[in-house]
């Protein structure tokens, strides 16, 4: 027991938020069920709604644009979806990230809870939003089945690594976005624009590899694109296809320069975010 | 968190403590004009954002088994200050030490979600008032049987009436079992019969928490619940000590 409280700016506050947050798993832990049950109650299919979406877009832009680059349907498809599935957990950390404290003002002014129960909350809606897109994923084992080995396994520290960036992502935005509003709707277009430079519906090796110099010297940029390499981690080991070392090295650089930056932010501001909702 | 499980350690300690609102929409230009109105806390306009004095050096220090009633005209801290004291709002200057677990009650509804039904709206405010899924569980029958809701329980909550919402809420929130109670007034709106039964589950209430500031302008609630009283004004602490002593000084001076 302490004699005094250590001071709000302290790095022992912010980590005792992070800590406290998490063991208040029940409270989020509900109320992330509650958040997807919520939005499809009184449909008649529920949250299966959320995987049938998933089929119906990846369907669609799979068969466009296998006619659109002249790709087998058989390619074009599997890497279409695994991408939307991927891409849709990565967006939904993002823009919901960024309206985390804002949209939860209600319960940051009434009730002393740790701001990190919010980004809890939100990462475990997106992940079990992921996980009724995976139904997607196995259905089209299917018809298209892809060939797995050992290496694909690396898929499940490739999403852990996605979640724990999600955390920062959404914590840091999140206070950004509660002091400067602007940056909400800001955030929601520049993530709008990263779906068309992340390699979702067109295929990064393709255009690599294409006969026109030009397109293939323009396609390496997208090497600048964090989310490139976010993608790549996971979505080779799901489709069995070979794995770069150069994505994990750029993904965990991310993460701990990620992390760095949102443990100083929330040792400074976590205090001021009541005052700012 | 240092918060202790053994009940006696419940405390709340402040010294000086400030709560300086920021307000970054507004323009400082047109609030030259209005600093120090009658109702507010200070506006001060030196810099670049203009900032609310919402509360000023506040120095309190409340044990286990303080009742203190909060009073004071609309705009003089006493919403801010419960929110000081819950542990929502860091003082900005000086400290402020909260022991115990809290549950604030300034708002019947927050945490209350219209599409679901009343018995899973009973489980969810639970846990925003700290309690666990199991604990609440336990507590679903007492509280079907204190809001007399009966088979309505089953339905979701954007089919029930203004009061029947604010019985389930009262039923919840009366039947947890906090170590620092705070509440902010807003109980009325209840039909008369019911009020004369929440009141006795109130006061029940009262008793098994460790600590409670409640704030009201009924002085027949705070004579009930409370022993001592602190009387806001401008964002400071104007009298505190025996209720009876506050109120009469509150009342002379706006009288």
């Amino acid at each position: 027991m302490g004699t005094a409280a250590p001071a709000a700016r302290s790095w022992r506050r912010a980590v005792d938020d992070l800590v406290a947050g998490w063991n208040q798993r029940e409270l989020w832990g509900h109320l992330g069920w509650q958040d997807i049950r919520q939005r499809y109650r009184r449909s008649i299919l529920g949250p299966i709604w959320i995987t049938i979406s998933m089929a119906v877009t990846a369907l669609a832009l799979g068969v466009l644009y296998a006619g659109l680059f002249g790709n087998d349907l058989s390619v074009q498809l599997p890497y279409v979806l695994v991408g939307f599935i991927v891409w849709a957990f990565i967006s939904g950390c993002i823009s919901e990230g960024s309206e985390v404290f804002t949209a939860n003002e209600g319960l940051i002014r009434h009730l002393p809870a740790p701001l990190s129960v919010h980004v809890y909350r939100l990462l475990w809606r997106q992940i079990l939003f992921f996980a009724h897109n995976l139904i997607v994923y196995v259905v089209m084992f299917l018809f298209f089945p892809q060939h797995l080995g050992w290496p694909s396994l690396m898929a499940f520290p490739a999403f852990a690594l996605l979640v724990i960036n999600g955390a920062w992502v959404a914590l840091l935005l999140g206070i950004v976005t509660t002091r400067f509003r602007d940056l909400e709707p800001i955030t929601q277009s520049v993530v709008q624009l990263l779906f068309f430079l992340t390699p979702i519906v067109w295929i990064y090796s393709d255009l690599l590899a294409s006969a026109n110099s030009s397109t293939a010297a323009r396609a390496r940029l997208v090497e600048f694109n964090p989310l490139l390499h976010f993608m790549e981690i996971i979505r080779a080991p799901m489709l069995g296809q070979p794995q770069h070392l150069r994505h994990w090295i750029v993904v965990l650089s991310i993460t701990v320069v990620g992390w760095g930056l949102t443990m100083e932010a929330l040792r400074r501001y976590r205090a001021r975010v009541s005052y700012w909702v | 968190m240092s918060v202790s499980e053994d009940g006696p350690l419940v405390s709340i300690t402040t010294k000086d403590a400030c709560v300086d609102f920021p307000i970054f929409d507004a323009k400082s230009r047109s609030l030259k004009k209005t600093v120090m109105g009658m109702v507010g806390g200070n506006i001060t306009t030196e810099r670049k954002v203009p900032v609310i004095e919402a509360l000023r050096d506040i120095t309190l220090s409340l044990e286990h088994g303080a009742r203190v009633g909060l009073v004071g005209h609309n705009g003089a801290g006493k919403s801010t200050l419960l929110r000081l004291l819950s542990g929502i709002y860091e003082p900005t200057r000086g400290v402020a030490e909260v022991r115990g677990r809290v549950a604030p009650v300034f708002d019947l509804g927050v945490g209350m979600d219209p599409e679901i039904s009343g018995l899973e709206n009973i489980v969810v405010r639970g846990l925003f008032l700290g309690m666990t899924r199991k604990q609440m569980e336990a507590r679903v029958d007492d509280i079907a049987d204190f809001t007399e809701l009966g088979d309505f329980l089953r339905m979701p909550l954007r089919t029930y009436s203004t009061g029947m919402r604010i019985r389930l809420a009262l039923g919840v929130v009366t039947s947890i079992d906090p170590e620092i109670l705070l509440l902010d007034e807003g109980i009325g709106a209840v039909d008369a019969a019911f009020l004369e039964k929440s009141k006795k589950r109130l006061s029940e209430l009262v008793e098994r928490s460790g600590l409670l500031v409640f704030a009201s302008h009924s002085d027949e609630f705070l004579r009930d619940l409370c022993d001592t009283g602190i009387w806001m004004e401008h964002g400071q602490i104007r009298e505190h000590g025996d209720l009876e002593h506050v109120l009469a000084a509150y009342k002379n001076r706006t009288a």
